[in-house]
């Protein structure tokens, strides 16, 4: 990364950073399902994800040691949620499987999308992990997309599920995109095309979809953002401290 | 409301008797999955998984079978959609010793193999 100047490595622990996070949060988010999930089946195929998903953001941490930030298990377990860069989405109690389906679906649309712009990355490093993980995103859309489809065209009682948790998860998803203090830096270095054009191949993949599976988007939703600057939901401090439990107790611990 | 060590159990808010017969939409039917390890190489039997559908068993039956190892192909099929023979009649495979005239060995052919392989050689 020898051209990378100063400004290049804030923009891109930026950016590193809020991608790390999401995956983390939503990796220990979804793994709460585990032993609770719906059926056997869908119940490892989600941890499985969870998983994934988890195993990613610490690949990402990686990068962002190599780049001089402390190390991944530092870095996860021992920030407060205001040194949290993740979006307000991923950070919500895991609600009814409804809700949870449609933060999965409309979460990882967005992330397929941005490992895809990231595959051709001035950044080498990155562009490598985007290749890496493109097979794991790939089936984890392919699970989404086909329990939208199932469940919006199942009966009266799913469909209407289906619809309100995306009322509800609509204005959350489009936080996913609130923009970065280094969106010009991070384009004009070739390191990422900007939250604006993601957003944009977002929703015309989402829109088509989501009309598909007969569900109306929400008009005119505000976008839940703060998230990326350090400011979150009452949920995101409590799920730390969970999730950091046995660190606190004891930072060397092997589990 | 049960009290669990797991705060996920605690969060659910169960019953304390959460385990309730079954009713129908409970379980899925189920499929049987077919596992191709490399491209050319037979399909194997390796199990079943319970979904609505084939392509909600498709998404199962690869995480149920394919998710360590080498993995080429996956067929998914209604159970339904198998036949089968009955174990009654299990005495359908069940043949008699004496029959030599079906088998191999039966064929007196190793001399004339062994000397076309030497005149080749030769």
């Amino acid at each position: 990364m020898d051209f990378f100047n100063d400004k290049h490595v804030e923009a891109a622990k930026d950016l590193l950073y809020k991608m790390a996070d999401d995956q983390l949060i939503i990796g220990h988010r979804n793994s709460e399902w585990t032993g609770l999930g719906p059926i056997l089946e869908e119940d490892i195929a989600f941890s499985s994800m969870a998983q994934d998903k988890l195993g990613q953001s610490e690949h990402l941490y990686n990068l962002l040691h190599e780049l001089g930030e402390a190390d991944a298990d530092t870095v996860a377990f021992t920030r407060n949620e205001n040194q949290f860069h993740c979006c307000h989405l991923v950070e919500l109690p895991i609600g009814e499987y409804d809700f949870s389906l449609m933060r999965h679906f409309l979460f990882d649309m967005a992330e397929a999308i941005r490992f895809e712009m990231l595959i051709d990355s001035s950044y080498e490093n990155l562009a490598r992990l985007a290749r890496k993980f493109k097979g794991e995103i790939k089936y984890h859309t392919m699970h989404a997309n086909t329990w939208v489809k199932q469940l919006a065209q199942g009966n009266e009682e799913s469909k209407a599920r289906m619809q309100s948790s995306l009322n509800e998860t609509w204005p959350l998803a489009l936080g996913i995109f609130e923009e970065g203090k280094y969106e010009s830096v991070l384009k004009d270095a070739g390191i990422f095309a900007g939250e604006k054009e993601l957003q944009e191949k977002w929703l015309t993949e989402v829109t088509a979809l989501l009309a598909a599976a007969g569900l109306q988007i929400p008009e005119n939703a505000t976008p839940t953002n703060g998230g990326r600057y350090g400011q979150h939901t009452e949920h995101l401090q409590p799920l730390l401290d969970e999730m950091t439990e046995v660190y606190s107790i004891d930072p060397t611990a092997d589990w | 409301m049960i009290k669990s060590l797991d705060p996920r159990i605690d969060r659910a808010q169960l019953d304390h008797d959460p385990i309730k017969p079954l009713e129908q939409l409970d379980q899925f039917q189920t499929f049987e999955v077919f596992h191709q390890t490399k491209r050319g190489q037979q399909h194997v039997h390796v199990g079943i998984v319970h979904a609505p559908n084939a392509d909600m068993a498709l998404l199962y039956a690869k995480e149920q079978y394919a998710r360590r190892g080498e993995t080429a192909n996956i067929w998914v099929v209604d159970s339904q959609h198998i036949s089968a023979t009955e174990y009654f009649d299990q005495d359908i495979f069940e043949t008699t010793p004496e029959k030599f005239h079906r088998d191999p060995a039966s064929y007196k052919v190793m001399d004339r193999i062994k000397a076309y392989k030497e005149r080749v050689k030769g």
